[in-house]
């Protein structure tokens, strides 16, 4: 038997008046994600190849550099959203699942920060 | 009382797959699918960023019939995630959700997401 109130027992146990942040974090992201997705698959359909100049050339754009960044780092947090829903669906152990969520955090983070500092590496020194 | 004859829930075993529960069920897999393809985007970027040698490494591992393959499945899966979640979006609205209409809807998704996949690499080659 637990002496704890019943507000002491869900104090910081989850929502209150966050609940929807999920859903639009989601939804907003993936609107600049059809415009930011579209914009690259265009660019990359028509750049003249991925050899190492063209690559480097093309990320090295100022504008290039600028929505490649702002896709980076939508994509990363889009991504993350959607990979939580999939481990809290599938993933049923409670030690396991929290392991799970954790990885894909540090994972999504530390892809994020990988492509920044590629971004800017190759955006100013170009 | 002798329910043995009544219908269950919908049994997978027995239910004809309506066009809706694939598209659904692509929109989460194209969804995975492009996480994992992040890495590959990513990779592009920071193996540009770390000089020609690790670029040739990169390009070495994408030039084969596996890395085609993976590149194609990785456009097909951004144009259909895509159209599908427009086709969220205009359900977050509270449209679209008879059947007849989700149906339809979903084929449309289905064609439009295998004609850009095509016009995509029409453009590219």
């Amino acid at each position: 038997m637990s002496l704890r109130s019943p507000l002491g027992r869900v104090l910081g146990l989850g929502t209150a008046k966050d609940g929807t942040s999920h859903f639009w974090g989601q939804r907003v992201s993936g609107i600049a994600l059809a415009i930011l997705g579209l914009w690259f698959a265009w660019s990359a359909a028509t750049m003249p190849g991925f050899g190492y100049t063209e690559s480097v050339a093309f990320i090295g754009e100022p504008i290039n550099a600028l929505l490649l960044l702002l896709l980076s780092v939508t994509m990363a947090y889009h991504s993350y959203l959607g990979v939580q829903v999939v481990i809290e669906d599938y993933v049923h152990g409670h030690g396991l699942k929290i392991a799970s969520l954790l990885l894909s955090r540090f994972a999504h983070l530390f892809l994020a920060a990988a492509a920044v500092f590629a971004i800017l590496k190759l955006g100013i020194s170009a | 009382m002798n329910n043995h004859d009544r219908p269950l829930s919908p049994h997978l075993s027995i239910y004809r797959w309506p066009v809706t529960m694939a598209t659904s069920i692509l929109h989460r897999a194209t969804g995975v699918a492009m996480a994992v393809g992040f890495i590959v985007l990513v990779g592009w970027l920071f193996d540009a960023a770390s000089g020609p040698d690790v670029y040739a490494g990169f390009i070495g591992l994408m030039d084969t019939t596996i890395g085609c393959v993976l590149l194609v499945g990785w456009s097909y899966a951004f144009f259909f995630h895509l159209a599908n979640g427009i086709r969220h979006l205009v359900w977050d609205t509270g449209r679209g959700f008879e059947k007849e209409q989700a149906s339809r809807s979903a084929w449309f998704v289905l064609v439009l997401s295998i004609v850009l996949t095509a016009a995509f690499w029409g453009v590219a080659s």
